[in-house]
């Protein structure tokens, strides 16, 4: 042959440079190393909350008193009753609402892979407030003798049955079919939960606006165990969904292709924080914005990867939440505010700057 | 390893987008699937990494069937790069390569030293491993396809599935992503649009029209003149040339009949 032989093969392309977008400030933070900062402020908001309020503590006084509950010792009944009582069973459920809330959130909005999405978004919100406000508004006995709670639950279960049967298509859930099934469907039960606002007598309102808008402030240890199981167990289920969920938001096909049995992964999920949410909606109302906004935060500030935003979407939703619930009943006392009125408040600013600080959503 | 693909039919809302397709894809063969829009390239793809169950037919790969298989099991022999993956640009391109890695765990397992190994090599193949801790969402369309392949690696597949690779990326970017299927060496069958790309690319070619396998062969016989008039409606002639590349020249007037 007579060409001249390539005897060079030309060197590849230099790569493109990193335009603008990086790594979320905090991704390369090993996991264990953020798992163990955040656990151990949660337990510090935790005995500081605990500490303050009407009559105020040392940390080290609701230190003691937690110790001697579980190590057994001496203590003063009148601390006691404040603390042990009173502070912490709210402290607690505040923690669970706020891990449950962000985790539920987590997977929902990788579920219908919607950044809107949050944990009432299958109509939870929804039907819980039809439960509840039925039973606020026309007596005990309405529901056959339900309490506030257990009308809740009814209403949200109730509410997410029709969501499941209206969005699926063929057997198969369509998330598309889904987010439009669950805001329907709440649309009607905030229509009847409306009615009977208007309905009830004057007095009943103030009780029923308080509740719609989430409060922790009438948590007891009995209540506590039930939902504290509920919530906890299936919080710790799902963040072990992290590797199933960066399969499943990179689509349906490719999330298969991956191994990934994505119709029985998505009943799993969708029943899985249902519960969460019916159950904290029962005990808690509807507490709003840290579902849809501590997933954001967390993959903001940490990376978008699942295995890394549940387990710290769990730690930072229950550290917010004891925060707020701190501030709900310090800002003005002897009053107090619902949840619902801060969690807005006192998050949007943070996380107005830094959505106006990460370039990698320019990219999407 | 070996893939087999015997006398499969799919419905698909009761349409029939495949009749009896036999397909067959030796150890170490790359081989391509053309055919125009709508033939059934991609559901013919999705029978074989699971994810449209034939309505007759099986799919073997070596010895055992892919539909009896786990879906677990499954992915741990077939990667599959894809059209229209939807990958959140704020994963760095190590997350991306690491969900190749899902097959192999269970819900309890962490990954790794050897995942990470496995990653790492993964990554060096592609060209990607100085920009592992890169956003995925601020790489060229090239390198996105390159993590993608990388992710499919990760995964230590037998057999490589590739739906439209090489779509919308610049022609320096397709020739550098096809070299790079080639020296992995991994079996491979895809979907490619372009027919020179394919021509001279492929080992063997399986041409799909209307939901069946209309020829298949080495290049030139399968991309016969008559093929590329009757299935491709293109005037246009497969030779190889003298550097031992196979080319499609079209003709001057290209469109074959006037339809």
């Amino acid at each position: 042959m007579t060409a001249t032989p390539i005897t060079t093969r030309p060197a590849p392309r230099p790569l493109t440079k990193a335009a603008g977008a990086r790594p979320a400030p905090l991704s390369s933070v090993p996991l264990p190393v953020s798992l163990v900062v955040l656990g151990a402020l949660l337990v510090v908001v935790i005995l500081a909350a605990s500490a303050i309020g009407s009559v105020t503590f040392s940390l080290g006084d609701s230190w003691q008193i937690v110790q001697a509950h579980i190590f057994g010792g001496e203590v003063n009944p009148a601390h006691d009753q404040i603390i042990w009582e009173f502070r912490i069973p709210r402290v607690l459920l505040a923690a669970l609402a706020g891990a449950g809330l962000a985790v539920t959130g987590v997977v929902l909005q990788a579920l219908v892979n919607n950044p809107l999405a949050d944990p009432f978004i299958l109509g939870v919100s929804a039907g819980g407030s039809v439960g509840a406000v039925t039973v606020m508004a026309l007596g005990a006995g309405a529901l056959g003798g339900l309490g506030v709670s257990g009308a809740a639950f009814l209403g949200a279960t109730l509410a997410v049955g029709l969501v499941f049967l209206l969005g699926q298509q063929g057997g198969k859930l369509n998330p598309v079919r889904l987010v439009l099934a669950g805001v329907v469907v709440s649309y009607v039960f905030t229509s009847v939960t409306n009615f009977m606002q208007l309905q009830t007598e004057p007095n009943n309102m103030r009780a029923i606006m308080f509740w719609l808008l989430g409060s922790v402030s009438g948590a007891h240890w009995e209540q506590l165990h039930i939902a504290g199981v509920v919530v906890i167990a299936s919080t710790l289920l799902l963040t072990l969904y992290g590797r199933q969920l960066n399969a499943l938001v990179t689509g349906d096909e490719s999330a298969t292709a991956l191994g990934v049995d994505v119709k029985r992964l998505r009943l799993i999920l969708i029943v899985l924080s249902s519960l969460v949410a019916g159950v904290l909606i029962a005990v808690a109302g509807g507490i709003g914005f840290v579902g849809l906004m501590v997933p954001h935060l967390v993959r903001l500030t940490f990376g978008v990867d699942h295995r890394k935003v549940l387990p710290l979407a769990a730690l930072v939703g229950a550290i917010y939440l004891v925060i707020v619930d701190l501030l709900s009943r310090t800002v003005d006392p002897p009053n107090e505010l619902p949840l619902n009125i801060l969690t807005a408040l006192f998050g949007a600013p943070f996380f107005i700057w830094l959505m106006r600080r990460d370039r990698s959503l320019a990219h999407s | 390893m070996k893939l087999q693909v015997n006398q499969v039919s799919v419905s698909l809302g009761g349409k029939q987008i495949l009749h009896d397709v036999d397909l067959d894809v030796a150890p170490g063969e790359f081989v391509g699937l053309i055919g125009p829009n709508g033939s059934g390239k991609s559901t013919l793809l999705r029978t074989i990494y699971r994810s449209v169950r034939p309505a007759a037919g099986t799919v073997h790969l070596g010895e055992q069937d892919v539909w009896g298989m786990s879906a677990r099991t499954a992915a741990r022999h077939t990667a599959a790069v894809l059209q229209n993956c939807p990958t959140p640009p704020g994963l760095t391109v190590r997350e991306v390569a690491e969900l190749g890695r899902t097959p192999h765990h269970g819900m309890f397992d962490r990954n790794g030293h050897t995942d990470r190994e496995i990653v790492d090599a993964a990554l060096a193949r592609t060209g990607m491993a100085d920009h592992a801790d890169r956003i995925y969402g601020s790489l060229s369309g090239g390198e996105r396809q390159r993590v993608l392949l990388a992710r499919a690696l990760a995964q230590e597949p037998k057999l490589l599935v590739l739906d439209e690779p090489t779509n919308h990326l610049d022609i320096r970017a397709r020739f550098e992503l096809l070299e790079l299927v080639h020296t992995v060496g991994v079996t491979t069958l895809a979907v490619l649009h372009d027919l020179d790309l394919a021509a001279r690319s492929c080992d063997r070619l399986v041409v799909l029209d209307g939901g069946r396998v209309v020829a298949v062969g080495p290049v030139l016989e399968a991309l016969s003149p008559a093929v590329l008039s009757e299935v491709f409606g293109v005037t246009a002639a497969t030779e190889r040339h003298d550097d031992g590349i196979v080319r499609v020249t079209y003709g001057a007037r290209p469109l074959a009949r006037a339809s």
